[in-house]
């Protein structure tokens, strides 16, 4: 089963394995999305840990990547990909 | 030679803005671009060689893929494509050290353009503290640019980068390289070689930022501080403020009092007195709460605090189509819309900075208070109901639910209709948390104190001696049965304006306040105060005017009047800084005619169904 970002527990870290916007009801949003997502830094391959949480509904989310925290509404860590995780 | 020109430019958090403030210190000028709504920051700074070169600080960017007027504007900027702005001979791009992967791939994106570049490496004694190493020689050699290491807050670094911009023009090379494919995906690979390369110790996350956020953004307590936090911010908006109000409020009429001593009675005297004293006393009037506001939001700001509130709040606006931003500068209307509006400078997306400053005025700011509080005293009996709630106090609660209510209803309406557009993404970096410099803070406070006296002041103040020449001439007939100001063009116009608000129970006393009350909204009572006070026997005059209003004004026509009031934009120092704010004459006629709009339908049903209840 596929794995996404917003999928998280926070404390839980993985890898980014890509994108799909296409999960996103509002395609006009979403079409932009993957370039906004790239240039504030997530990329394939790094690593990514859920550091908080928002106080209502659990919106937005913070993470962490590299030396970075980001903030994202979990509609759009939705759309970023996990890499699977072999089995130790 | 003449003065070279030279942009900053670099992403958000790269430290962009302090370097600028070191670079120019004082010598900046803060403008906006003509026709929008972006900040034009411009400076100069003086070389060793003496030389002046004019810097401009371009708006932090991502990239220049054009998706909010800040990215079109820098475009075209550094392209050469802008109406009013020169293209940069040469451009300073601002690269985080602790963010190189992210910030080498706007370097590259910039670097296709050809002008000649300067990578500052920024916030590089930061970057060591973390364990982060950048082999600085390498990162030259695989962009094929100078790479300079810069401490923005200090000032190393800053004199080697101001003896590269003292050389002569002609020895600045264009960039060597470029790629040819200049797509996000492209430039984000090439970003990743490079920090592969360059990147010597990875390091780890800033470690206080880690604890501080444990908290700062804990589900229980991050809230909890937050409002702890504003309540204090507000708290000491209006306390704080009171004192130097107070003082310049009692200076302007001891001035004017000084002026009348020396100056005969007459017009001459009227004009400086009634109309330029006043006028500007009541400007300045503003001042403390809007220095206070805005040292308090540079200070969040500053230390990186800002976005952990925008985070807090996010989902909260989301429910009317806002970002978590909005939610400062709507809080900050509750002492003041001007500074209210003037905050939602910090709100990135055009149409959610649009839709915030068109609902700013609907919160109830403090000059109703001395409106509520007269009218309150005087109509609504002060007894309890459901045992211990004030029914003065439950009244004056829901005048406050009214406008945020209705600005909720107006924000969503907006978002559906005019300022519709595609959903902005959340998306945001939290930046690092820093001790704000004082002298950076005093800088920035100081652009907002200019900026306020300067632009809205002036309307403010031709509009405060129109108003005093409407309600002074002509002069009223010698034993004339109504107050002087009857007979004035105030007088006239409030009589016309009287078949218009009659619908709404408005008498012609209460249409003639409502013209000097542009001024201000507390004006409106001391113009109630002029009809009245003049108007009847002595006994009459000696009664407080809670009393008079009581005998003189049916119930419905108070409670339409304090539904007026919710409303209407009853104050020119706000639409002149929406004017300034969102630099566009439509939007604040706009905002002006839904205000009145609402202000005439809210007050016309009020008027109505509490003559029908009463009847």
């Amino acid at each position: 089963m596929i794995k996404y970002l917003s999928d998280l527990k926070i404390g839980q870290s993985s890898t980014i394995g890509g994108f799909d916007t296409s999960r996103i009801e509002d395609q006009e949003f979403a079409a932009d999305l993957e370039d906004r997502l790239l240039e504030i830094g997530f990329e394939e391959g790094l690593n990514v840990e859920l550091l908080h949480q928002g106080p209502i509904g659990r919106d937005p989310l913070a993470v962490k990547i590299g030396t970075m925290t980001i903030a994202l509404r979990r509609t759009e860590a939705e759309a970023i990909i996990l890499a699977p995780r072999e089995k130790l | 030679m003449t003065t070279l020109r030279a942009a900053l430019i670099g992403a958000p958090n790269s430290g962009k803005s302090s370097l600028f403030n070191t670079l120019t210190g004082s010598h900046q000028k803060v403008a906006n671009y003509p026709g929008v709504t972006v900040e034009r920051r411009s400076g100069i700074v003086t070389t060793e060689a003496g030389h002046n070169i004019k810097l401009i600080d371009l708006p932090g960017l991502y990239s220049l893929n054009d998706r909010s007027l800040d990215e079109t504007v820098s475009r075209e900027v550094i392209t050469g494509a802008h109406d009013s702005e020169q293209q940069p001979e040469v451009l300073i791009c601002v690269v985080n050290a602790s963010n190189l992967r992210v910030h080498l791939r706007l370097v590259l994106e910039l670097r296709n353009l050809g002008l000649p570049m300067i990578i500052a490496l920024n916030m590089h004694d930061l970057a060591t503290r973390d364990g982060i190493e950048i082999d600085v020689k390498r990162l030259s050699e695989e962009l094929g640019l100078r790479v300079i290491t810069t401490i923005a807050v200090r000032h190393s670094g800053i004199n080697a980068l101001k003896e590269l911009l003292d050389r002569d023009r002609s020895s600045y090379e264009k960039p060597r390289k470029s790629l040819p494919d200049a797509s996000t995906r492209a430039l984000q690979k090439e970003a990743g070689r490079i920090t592969k390369l360059v990147q010597i110790a990875e390091g780890g996350q800033h470690k206080v930022t880690r604890s501080l956020d444990k908290v700062a953004l804990h589900p229980v307590a991050g809230p909890i501080i937050f409002f702890a936090m504003l309540f204090f911010m507000f708290q000491a908006v209006f306390s704080w403020a009171e004192g130097p109000m107070d003082m310049i409020e009692g200076g302007f009429a001891i001035l004017g009092e000084a002026v009348a001593t020396y100056i005969p009675d007459g017009i001459f005297r009227s004009f400086i007195q009634d109309g330029l004293i006043a006028g500007i006393g009541s400007v300045l009037v503003f001042l403390p709460q809007i220095i206070i506001l805005f040292a308090f939001i540079l200070v969040l700001e500053a230390s990186g605090y800002m976005a952990r509130a925008a985070f807090i709040m996010d989902k909260l606006m989301a429910k009317v189509g806002l970002n978590g931003r909005a939610f400062i500068p709507l809080l900050s209307s509750f002492a003041c819309a001007i500074p209210g509006i003037m905050a939602a400078r910090t709100i990135a997306n055009h149409r959610d900075r649009i839709t915030t400053i068109m609902i700013a005025p609907l919160m109830t700011c403090s000059a109703r208070l001395p409106v509520y509080t007269l009218l309150i005293s005087a109509f609504i009996p002060n007894q309890t109901v459901f045992g211990f709630f004030g029914l003065q106090g439950l009244v004056f609660f829901s005048l406050y639910m009214a406008g945020i209510v209705s600005a909720i209803i107006v924000a969503a309406v907006m978002k559906a209709t005019i300022t519709k557009g595609t959903l902005q993404p959340f998306l945001m970096e939290l930046p690092k948390y820093q001790v704000p410099r004082l002298n950076h803070l005093l800088i920035g406070l100081w652009q907002r104190v200019r900026a306020f006296l300067r632009r809205a002041g002036t309307i403010i103040l031709y509009a405060a001696i129109a108003l005093w020449a409407l309600t002074l001439y002509p002069n009223a007939p010698k034993d004339a049965p109504e107050a002087d100001i009857y007979y004035s063009f105030a007088g006239m116009i409030g009589r016309t304006l009287q078949h218009i608000f009659a619908p709404l129970g408005f008498n012609w006393e209460i249409s003639i306040a409502l013209v000097p009350g542009m001024a201000a909204r507390e004006v409106a009572v001391s113009a109630l105060g002029t009809v009245y006070a003049l108007q009847g026997d002595e006994d009459q005059v000696a009664q407080s005017l809670a009393t008079v209003l009581q005998n003189a004004w049916p119930l419905s026509t108070a409670l339409a009047f304090l539904a007026w009031f919710v409303y209407a934009p009853q104050c020119l120092a706000t639409l002149a800084t929406a004017r300034r704010e969102t630099n566009s004459w439509g939007w604040t006629a706009f905002m002006t005619g839904y205000l009145f709009g609402l202000a005439y339908l809210i007050a016309f049903i009020v008027n109505i169904s509490a003559k029908a209840l009463m009847a």
